[in-house]
């Protein structure tokens, strides 16, 4: 029996410098979509640093609230889309 | 706004553009920073409030005539970091040399930077004579309730209740007295033509605050009198809390008292009750915009 | 320069009016200052002056905001001045220490209240390694020609320079034309900022500190005060000095500003009488004239040198350091105003004076200084011993 998927759109995305953030955890919340999440890895300052799902809306308020200057955001001409399983 | 459901699907590649057809609608840093490196602390407000009035200068096509005078604390390493002619001045004292410099220099666009502990306690005096002759000058506030680069402690901003390092059963009215509720206070003198505090505890709160620094500079460059932009900024350090809870720490002790919103247009000020309820409606919009996709019209 | 123009182009003005005129003519265009006697008339001059000259004259809401504007100011490449008499000045030292850092051309007005700021002038107030090029001018002639020269040499070398006056210097009238003095040619401020280097790359910063923007060399903290601490020294060359009498003078006077005028007049009197007198007066206060007391101490009749001062004795440290312990240095002045403690005391008086020296000459007790006789201090009996 196939697993179910559903599909989630993304209208935008952005570029992470994992190296530049120190770990404060203000995009988690301030993400509208709730698509960031920090990982487990840490980066050479020993931080862990967001990590981005799918379902972005490139509204930017990440880069609003982020203190270091971490995200670079964009809108996609077309949605782009992903299965995950549902 | 903040998700309780964990996100689902893949980590996506966030390590480099995108190869698909997209346009970049938010760079990773502002023009006027020559780099992103700074040692604020995780968490820290100011990098956020510094991003905004950098890219305010820029999209004002003010560059060239934007002329900074720094105040002494945390953010005075901005000084090195913000592309634009800088004063670097003493602690309280950057409105007076602010003064010299816009009085020289009337067609320049002239900011000060500085923190409560600089222009609250230091420097009061300055600032508010400033506001009263008018300068056509912009002074920037960045309000943490404390002196972040010594270690935490009390300010004259810093609200009755809050623990600091040298009120560490928290502020007491009777032994400290009450915290000067600076914006106001500027609002009430004759010669400040645009008041206003904004914050930075969420990303709406920052849209709304480089609204702020947009009329702000527009009043000095109509020559219209003083200018204030009052910004409530995290700081996890001085406040020992983990970072993730400064913006909802801020909005419970310095936000309660140091009220966000436009407290002086065209002259005018607003009360206390129009504050609040513009907060509330406006917080709704942006909730709803964000929402939507985006703050960018 | 001042009193050699026809008299038709001379004006009667008080010297608080010379000196703001000869600010003006050396290209002040910001002044900013808070009232305070006997200075206050040099505030009122440059408000009424500035404006039609195309400055800006600011009546600060204190002496530390006066100094802060004027920073401002000088950090666009403008020349800017403030004032004020010791009190006000005591405000503004942590300014001046780290203007001197920032390498800003702040011109300073002491309308002093007597002599008594001469450590203030010449030792800083404020924190840290910095000198301050002091001149002394002895009438509102020389005080026209110094407020010109201090200009030139804080722009010359990138540090503040103080003109040390006082009552007499502030009201007295004189008829004078100001005429503007020719210096040499000075690089251009390029490190002033106005704003058309924001957004370049190449932005600039005016700062007491170490650091720099990003991309520049920083000298960091200590790296800082080593090259004002180097600068200092090279400053020293600026000494000036006028001497009088020193091939036979067997007492030598070093005195200051207005006072030695008067000390001068005592001494032709005292000459024309047979007394070998001689005399140093520093024009310079910092660099101090080292050399000329030292030469002046190895005089080969010199056998004493007086150091005449209206306060309780300032200077004569440096008198005692360029004299090397060749001759004895004696104090011969004394802290001498009116009863407002403003103004001009009794003994700046020829007749005094001459009465002072010719004791110091003979060797013989010190008239008292007026005053000291009811006024001075009673050893208590707790104070009677050492506490070791």
């Amino acid at each position: 029996m196939p697993d179910a998927t559903k599909t989630i759109k993304s209208r935008g995305t952005v570029t992470i410098d994992v190296e530049h953030c120190k770990g404060c955890d203000l995009c988690i919340p301030a993400c509208p979509p709730g698509v960031l999440a920090m990982s487990t890895a840490v980066n050479h300052m020993g931080y862990r640093f967001p990590e981005l799902y799918p379902g972005c809306t490139g509204c930017a308020a990440c880069s609003y609230v982020c203190p270091d200057f971490v995200f670079e955001v964009f809108r996609f001409d077309e949605p782009v889309l992903t299965e995950v399983p549902a | 706004m903040t998700t309780t459901n964990p996100p689902v699907g893949p980590v996506l590649d966030t390590s480099a553009a995108p190869s698909v057809g997209a346009r970049m609608v938010e760079a990773q840093k502002p023009d006027l920073l020559l780099t992103q490196d700074h040692h604020m602390c995780p968490g820290c407000g100011e990098p956020i409030a510094v991003r905004q009035f950098l890219e305010t200068i820029t999209q004002l096509d003010a560059v060239e005539r934007a002329i900074g005078v720094a105040g002494i604390g945390c953010y005075t390493s901005f000084s090195g970091s913000m592309d634009v002619d800088l004063v670097q001045a003493l602690h309280g004292r950057a409105p007076s040399v602010a003064t010299g410099v816009k009085r020289m220099l009337p067609d320049a666009l002239v900011f000060t930077l500085q923190g409560d502990g600089d222009m609250v306690n230091e420097g009061l005096q300055e600032v508010i004579h400033t506001a009263a002759r008018g300068e056509r000058l912009t002074c920037i506030l960045l309000n943490n309730g404390v002196f972040g680069e010594t270690g935490g402690h009390m300010t004259a901003t810093s609200v009755i209740g809050q623990r600091t390092k040298n009120s560490l059963d928290g502020r007491d009215a009777e032994y400290h007295g009450y915290p000067v509720l600076i914006g106001d206070l500027i609002a009430q003198l004759q010669g400040a033509a645009y008041v206003a505090r904004g914050s930075v505890h969420n990303a709406g709160a920052v849209a709304r605050t480089q609204k702020m620094f947009k009329r702000a500079f527009e009043s000095q460059l109509a020559g219209a009198g003083f200018s204030f932009v009052e910004v409530l900024t995290m700081c996890p350090t001085g406040w020992f809390i983990p970072t993730p809870e400064g913006p909802g720490y801020m909005q419970e002790t310095l936000g309660e008292v140091h009220i966000m919103g436009e407290l002086k247009v065209d002259g005018k000020v607003r009360t206390t009750d129009e504050l609040h309820a513009e907060n509330v409606a406006k917080q709704r919009e942006v909730d709803e915009a964000l929402a939507k996709g985006g703050l960018h019209t | 320069m001042t009193t050699t123009a026809p008299s038709r182009d001379r004006v009667l003005m008080e010297g608080s009016e010379a000196l703001a005129r000869a600010a003006i003519v050396a290209g002040c265009r910001f002044f900013a200052g808070y009232p305070m006697t006997p200075f206050t008339e040099v505030l009122e001059h440059f408000a009424r002056l500035l404006p039609d000259e195309g400055g800006v004259c600011i009546n600060a809401e204190s002496e530390l905001e006066a100094v802060g504007m004027a920073w401002g100011a000088l950090a666009t490449g403008a020349r800017a001045a403030t004032g004020s008499t010791g009190q006000g000045l005591s405000l503004m030292q942590e300014s001046f220490s780290e203007i001197t850092l920032a390498e800003l051309p702040l011109v300073v007005f002491n309308m002093a209240r007597g002599q008594q700021d001469y450590y203030q002038a010449t030792r800083g107030g404020g924190h840290g390694d910095y000198r301050h090029i002091v001149l002394a001018p002895q009438d509102v002639t020389e005080g026209v020609e110094h407020v010109q020269l201090a200009f030139h040499l804080a722009d010359k070398w990138r540090n503040p320079a103080l003109v040390y006056g006082d009552y007499l210097l502030a009201h007295t009238q004189e008829a004078l034309s100001i005429e503007k003095l020719e210096f040499p040619d000075l690089p251009a401020k390029d490190w002033a900022v106005d704003g058309s280097l924001s957004g370049t790359g190449g932005s600039r910063a005016v700062t007491p500190l170490g650091v720099s923007k990003v991309g520049q060399r920083a000298l960091g903290q200590e790296g800082k005060a080593q090259y004002i601490a180097t600068k200092l020294p090279l400053m020293e060359r600026e000494v000036r000095v006028e001497t009088g009498f020193l091939d036979d003078a067997e007492t030598v006077i070093v005195a200051f500003g207005a006072p030695a005028k008067f000390v001068k007049y005592a001494i032709a009197q005292l000459r024309e009488a047979g007394h070998k007198f001689g005399y140093v007066r520093p024009i310079t206060l910092w660099p101090f004239p080292y050399e000329a007391v030292a030469e002046a101490a190895s005089g080969s009749k010199v056998r004493r040198i007086g150091s005449f001062e209206l306060s309780a004795g300032q200077m004569v440290d440096d008198v005692r350091i360029g004299a090397a312990g060749k001759v004895p240095v004696e104090f011969i002045g004394g802290v001498s105003t009116d009863h407002s403690g403003f103004g001009v005391g009794r003994i700046l008086d020829v007749e005094v004076i001459a009465a002072r020296l010719l004791a110091l000459h003979e060797e013989r007790e010190m008239p008292v200084i007026p005053g000291y006789e009811v006024n001075s201090y009673q050893l208590q009996p707790h104070q009677a011993e050492a506490t070791r």
